[in-house]
């Protein structure tokens, strides 16, 4: 059980509301801030993120130490702290979970973030589908706000900075940063290439730090126990901290656990989830979210971090963990996937535009027994062409799609030869 | 809504989902009004309103039903619920009932897999559903409507 590991997020969720301003105090919540004002100096906050080597949680796993050092010491004014609750990604649901249990300590690492770049401006970005997450967010701000906690002069201090929720209309690829900041911006929600990148010209051309709700509430924890303690709490040497893994499919018990990183899949599975459903065997994983690739049973002890997860070719993604069993069929499920990105493509670049849709087409004429040998080629060729987009979008959606021909060609084969779906 | 902010553009969806919530969907009028508001064309406005899933340019129903048909959803038998569903409200995907009540539209993962099948109605989840708890969640907001 997820109970018998460290618990840092999760520590006091409560099964039905989430933990209040009061509560958050006495577990120990706001001292980091409090500390850290007081001293007043931003710079051992950088150091200690940096030294924690904290990995993005939203998806890419990119140092979230480095990327507060790419705001210069010298950029201009007002700056930004954006916070991605748009979580999107199909499979993924952790941050919805954690707003509803501790909205305070999302706040207050977004407050840390901030004050470490001596930002003004707070902005959490989230989906309409979160609309009770976006209301617990606004009221609990205010509260926040009240306590002298968030807002102008931050306990009696000079520094201040305000956060907004910003509500999206609701299209997958607001998830990626620089079409967040178009979102943000009432644009039309397009990814930008970079240079310049958002922590240098972000919305409105100023320095703009984009995180996850994830990572950010990992950062009181960094400052109250260290770089070190945080290590620590990984099972692997080279990962750190714990990870929220949100677990769906055909498991007994799905949900969010909070585990070590480097925790076994297999661990999670059977120990958290209560093993496969009705008794059926597992098949393959996708591991973290609808843009990573399929994993199959030969992976089944697999350590769960990122680096791990790198060395077979995949990625940890979310954490958002999907189960398939053996009753189903892989052709249909990645069918599905492909749907998803051919709808929720931007459109702006050809290759994704017309790429998935096309990709979509060969995978529904092989899952209704239309499929042609030589159909497996041209899959592939299509596949390489969408690396070559002006995104990750498009590399993230060919990831079922490769590991499908990668491990399940026997199965593609079989629908082929049969001319129908075997398992229909 | 748009007045002490500095760039008004960036309060669009805010506006639109106000004049959405009044109206039910956002008509030419409500755009052309908007538009002006956050001192934007309409048609840069029409961009914003075409790209996003929860904002609708045409009339819609008092409960508007998105039906997630990702990948959990639709291994755990959201295929069959919707099935289900559009056949008892006579209707095909896209459309509204004849009396406004109802509207169904697909929908990308709604973040609640963990409780799939999952639909969303007027942005509340419902689930894990059962043909049978849809059945009953189609009566009560009938009730409540009449
Ligand atoms: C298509 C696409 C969708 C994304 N969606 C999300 C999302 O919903 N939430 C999120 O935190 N990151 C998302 N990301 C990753 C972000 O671009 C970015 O890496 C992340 O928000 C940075 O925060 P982190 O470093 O704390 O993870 C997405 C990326 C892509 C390419
Ligand atoms: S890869 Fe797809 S999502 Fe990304 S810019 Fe191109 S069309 Fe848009």
């Amino acid at each position: 059980m997820s109970a018998d590991y460290p618990q840092v997020l999760l520590k006091y969720r409560q099964p039905d509301r989430i933990t209040t301003l009061e509560e958050y105090r006495q577990h120990g919540g706001y001292t980091a801030l409090a500390s850290v004002i007081q001293n007043g100096d931003p710079a051992p906050v950088k150091a200690v993120l940096a030294d924690a080597t904290l990995l993005g949680r939203g998806g890419a796993g990119f140092p979230a130490g480095v990327k507060l050092k790419t705001v210069a010491d010298d950029a201009p004014h007002p700056r930004y702290v954006v916070c991605n609750a748009d979580e999107m990604e199909p499979g993924t649901f952790k941050d919805r979970v954690f707003l509803h249990a501790e909205p305070h300590m999302l706040i207050e690492g977004m407050t840390l973030a901030a004050f470490s770049i001596r930002a003004s401006h707070g902005i959490i970005f989230i989906r309409p589908e979160y609309e009770s997450a976006a209301r617990i967010l606004e009221r609990e701000i205010g509260l926040a706000r009240e306590a002298g906690l968030v807002g102008e002069n931050i306990l009696g201090s000079d520094y201040g900075f305000n956060i907004v929720v910003h509500r999206s209309g609701g299209r997958y690829i607001c998830g990626e940063v620089t079409a967040q900041l178009n979102a943000l911006m009432g644009r039309r929600p397009n990814p930008k290439q970079p240079p310049p990148y958002a922590t240098d010209k972000g919305l409105w051309a100023k320095p703009t730090l984009i995180n996850n709700v994830e990572t950010l509430a990992c950062i009181p924890h960094i400052v109250n126990h260290g770089a070190q303690w945080f290590k620590d709490l990984a099972l692997t040497p080279e990962a750190a901290g714990t990870k929220l893994f949100c677990v769906s499919g055909k498991v007994n018990r799905p949900g969010v656990y909070e585990l070590p990183l480097g925790v076994k899949l297999s661990t999670i599975i059977e120990d958290c989830c209560g093993g496969m459903k009705n008794g059926a065997r597992f098949k393959a994983c996708l591991p973290g979210g609808a843009s990573t690739g399929f994993m199959t049973a030969e992976h089944y002890d697999i350590a769960m971090d990122f680096d791990s997860l790198k060395k077979v070719g995949n990625r940890l993604g979310t954490g958002a963990i999907m189960v398939f069993d053996h009753h189903t069929c892989m052709v249909a499920a990645t069918l599905n996937l492909t749907e998803f990105f051919a709808r929720e493509s931007c459109g702006w670049c050809t290759p994704c535009r017309e790429g998935f849709p096309y990709l979509r087409d060969l995978l529904g004429r092989i899952e209704n027994g239309q499929g042609e040998a030589d159909m497996i080629p041209q899959i592939k060729t299509i596949c390489r062409h969408l690396w070559k987009t002006y995104c990750a979008f498009a590399p993230g959606g060919v990831g079922p799609i490769e590991s499908l021909l990668a491990h399940f060609e026997d199965e593609i084969m079989q629908h082929i030869e049969e001319k129908k779906c075997p398992f229909a | 809504m748009v007045a002490g902010v500095p760039h008004p553009r960036e309060m669009a969806i805010d506006v639109v989902n106000r004049l959405q919530d009044h109206y039910g969907y956002l008509s030419d009028d409500s755009l052309a009004l908007a538009a002006g508001l956050l001192e934007m064309t309409p048609l840069e406005l029409e961009e914003l309103a075409t790209f996003y899933t929860f904002i609708y340019r045409e009339p819609v129903g008092r409960y508007v039903i998105h039906v997630c048909d990702s990948v959990i959803c639709w291994m755990e038998g959201g295929v069959n619920l919707v099935a289900h569903l559009l056949a008892r409200l006579g209707i095909q995907l896209g459309e509204t009932t004849a009396d406004g009540l109802f509207t169904v539209l697909p929908v990308c993962c709604i973040g609640y897999c963990d409780r799939a099948p999952a639909i969303l109605v007027n942005r509340k989840v419902h689930g894990p559903l059962t043909i049978e708890s849809l059945d009953r969640l189609v009566d009560s907001l009938r009730e409540d409507a009449a």
